[in-house]
């Protein structure tokens, strides 16, 4: 492994060179580079507690939000460092949305959490401004039929894999570039990670997309790219297809024929 | 024989009934052969089970007769001495045979060197010989009882005999009788209080009370005197308790207790908070006798002089002001623990989710945290009203005492706790007007509180349970 990726990904979006972190003492990210492609589904995976989340945090600096996390290295954003002066972190987070493992709507109603970051960021100028940002997010993240007569009913009141798709909504109702999504599917039954993966798929292309999974073949089935993480080190990062089929680390090859834990 | 000593000497016999059926149980579990071997099973129950089983059966009627007769002994004796009394001068009536006894009792127990009334010099020597008797045969009876007991339980112990499910039983009866201790002097409370707010409302009606707005219970002391019947409408009362503790205290309360939870649970850094928050929670052990101080000889003076500075040559040193801004910052620490309780209850995922979508802190507490928490701050704010209601030294010492329905704050007013205690200090008879409205007002303010306070912890329950 070297310390740079080899294989160069088509139109980066986000950089990350000798990223660490430690949590007090503890180094919870061994030096950890990546670029992160534009129009790919890029997937992390590895063993439980080998810094997936953590590195995944890195890249909307969720990591500032806790206290005794420390963060070492580069992270780029179209080229400009995320901890620079001109990056704002609430600017950063505009433009950097994220998805979470267990589906955290607001307790408002569904209207409302969509509109809870064009609010934030000013980016509706009338109520019919709001009202088209929040049809075009519903719409995108395929739930607009399902919910457009209950916009006023409260969104924690809403199916598991609903409540994941209004979250991803309400992600994308700032118009991200790039959205991080940590597990998304693991609290859904199948049916609903189906509908979120086809809806993964649909974003694809429009914002680049950082999915953490557990699921090896999800992550066959939405990524281009994975990165496989062991330890708090990036083992092997390469196109889905390889990595799945020819991987080049034998740990990798174990991880995935489910030879390691 | 004191009764005291024959409690001791029952408890030290307790322990040796302990030792004797513990020693039985050991050398049950240790014999060999015929159920004993130590193993588990062979003996039902510990040794000391056993001992605990002989203790209890031996002493608890034993007890149970002592304490009795300590509740009822010297009624009886009283009887005795009282009908010794030559019938010519024997005391008559219920307050006269009190007196009497009074008398006695100071002989005997050497408070009076002598008796105004000579019977009762020699009363008191048949007093002592006659609790001396009775002392004797309880103590007698006692032992009898505590003897047998004792022998019963100690020949029921058998390796397969359940003493620690009799024991257990004991200690669960024990347990539901101290909760009863509680439950039945709230009880009886309450039902004093019902009671004599009764026999108030038989003299002046429910209806003035509630609604009557001149308060001056005063005049009633003498009959002779005009308007002698008094007035007591009690509604200036509820208005300066509403005033002072729902109003004025809850204006500086609730701001203050909510940005402190707010700083405490989202801006502070572990190490402040760890600090901060007992300190802030130290407040609530102040007692509230200092808080009148500062109230009265601080904060008083201080607002009577701003009051002046305004035009108002007339603002009391007794304000409504005074009273509720210092108790205001007495409730701070309800508040606030309450609100700091309600907003970490609401799941970190819900604070990650604004802060990922670019919220600020100030956004994320203003536009996520509150709203969800806001049960949990209203049944906060809910008690703290309950308790600042029924809070009674610094109005006592801060508000005054003048029945005004006055809404400048710089006038004096005065609550249904400075009331009850202006009522109710000095020598008072019990059965007048005056001193009977006391008790109904301590009524309307439990009742109210009691409401208050069911109603705050169902709304906080509910709320919990929303998060569960
Ligand atoms: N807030 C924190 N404080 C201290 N240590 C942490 C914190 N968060 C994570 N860690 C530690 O950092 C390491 C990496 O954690 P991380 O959550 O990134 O793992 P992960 O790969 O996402 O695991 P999983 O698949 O179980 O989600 C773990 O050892 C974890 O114990
Ligand atoms: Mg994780």
């Amino acid at each position: 492994m070297s310390d740079y990726p080899s294989n160069t990904v088509p139109e980066t979006k986000m950089t990350a060179r000798n990223v660490s972190v430690f949590y007090g003492a503890k180094q919870a990210l061994k030096s950890v580079s990546i670029d992160v492609s534009r129009e790919h589904v890029t997937a992390f995976i590895g063993p439980s507690g080998c810094g997936k989340s953590t590195f995944l945090r890195c890249f909307n600096r969720m990591n500032d939000t806790v206290e005794s996390a420390r963060v070492e290295g580069e992270i780029k954003l179209d080229g400009t460092d995320v901890y620079s002066p001109e990056m704002d972190v609430v600017q950063l987070r505009a433009r950097v949305g994220m998805v979470f493992q267990k589906p955290n709507p607001f307790p408002k109603s569904i209207y409302e959490n969509i509109a809870y970051g064009p609010r934030i960021h000013g980016l509706a100028r009338s109520k019919a401004d709001m009202d088209g940002i929040v049809e075009g997010s519903l719409r995108r993240a395929g739930l607009w039929d399902e919910v457009k007569d209950r916009l006023a009913e409260s969104g924690t009141a809403m199916s598991g894999g609903q409540q994941q798709r209004l979250c991803i909504a309400r992600a994308i109702a700032v118009d991200p570039e790039v959205i991080l999504m940590d597990e998304p599917c693991s609290a859904l039954d199948p049916i609903a990670t189906a509908k979120i993966e086809e809806l993964i798929d649909e974003l694809r292309g429009r914002y680049a997309i950082v999915i953490v999974t557990h699921n090896m073949q999800q992550a066959a089935r939405v990524s281009q790219k994975t990165a496989f993480f062991h330890l708090g080190t990036m083992v092997e990062y390469g196109d889905t297809s390889t990595i799945f089929t020819n991987p080049a680390e034998s740990r990798t090859k174990d991880y995935i024929t489910g030879r390691y834990g | 024989m004191p009764l005291s000593l024959i409690f001791l000497v029952l408890l030290g016999l307790g322990l040796g009934a302990f030792a004797l059926g513990r020693s039985k149980g050991a050398a049950m579990a240790s014999a060999p052969g015929a159920g004993g071997g130590g193993r588990i099973g062979s003996v039902h129950s510990r040794p000391n089970y056993h001992g605990a089983f002989v203790a209890l059966v031996a002493l608890a009627p034993a007890l149970l007769l002592v304490a009795s007769w300590a509740a009822v002994g010297d009624g009886v004796i009283a009887e005795r001495v009282i009908a010794s009394v030559p019938e010519a001068t024997r005391p008559a009536t219920e307050l006269d045979r009190s007196a009497f006894m009074n008398e006695v009792q100071g002989l005997v127990s050497g408070d009076m060197e002598a008796g105004f009334n000579p019977d009762a010099e020699v009363a008191a020597k048949l007093f002592v010989t006659t609790r001396g008797t009775y002392n004797l045969i309880v103590g007698a009876l006692a032992a009898a009882l505590f003897a047998m007991g004792g022998l019963w339980a100690f020949s029921r112990l058998r390796p397969q005999f359940r003493a620690r499910n009799s024991v257990e039983r004991a200690v669960k009866w024990l347990l539901v009788a101290s909760s009863l201790v509680a439950i039945l002097t709230t009880f009886g409370i309450v039902m004093s209080l019902v009671f004599e707010s009764f026999r108030f409302f038989q003299s002046v009606s429910p209806v003035e009370f509630l609604t009557g707005t001149t308060w001056s219970p005063q005049t009633a002391m003498r009959a002779d005197q005009v308007g002698s019947s008094g007035a007591f409408g009690a509604v200036p009362l509820f208005w300066g308790t509403i005033f002072i503790g729902a109003i004025i205290a809850m204006v500086v309360a609730i701001p203050l207790g909510l940005m402190s939870a707010i700083y405490l649970t989202q801006y502070a850094p572990s190490q402040v908070r760890r600090y901060l928050k007992p300190l802030l929670e130290l407040l609530a052990g102040v007692p509230t006798v200092v808080y009148g101080f500062f109230a009265a000889l601080t904060v008083a003076p201080a607002v009577r002089d701003f009051a002046v500075s305004l035009g108002m040559t007339d603002a009391s040193s007794e304000s409504a002001l005074a009273a509720g801004l210092v108790m205001g910052i007495m409730i701070i620490p309800f508040v606030s623990s309450m609100a700091d309780d309600a907003l970490t209850a609401v799941p970190q995922a819900m604070r990650d989710g604004s802060l990922a979508m670019g919220a600020t802190r100030s956004e994320t507490v203003r536009r996520v945290l509150v709203p969800a928490a806001l049960p949990g701050i209203v049944g906060g704010v809910l008690l703290a009203i309950s308790r600042a209601i029924g809070e009674t030294m610094i109005v006592v010492m801060a508000a005054g005492l003048a029945a005004n329905l006055e809404i400048n704050p710089f006038k004096s007013v005065t609550t249904v706790t400075t009331q009850i205690v202006a009522l109710l200090t000095g020598d008072q008879e019990f059965d007048s007007p005056k001193t009977l409205s006391a008790f109904a007002l301590g009524l309307v303010l439990f009742v109210i509180t009691l409401i208050l306070n069911i109603y705050a912890l169902s709304v906080v329950k509910k709320y919990r349970e929303a998060y569960e």
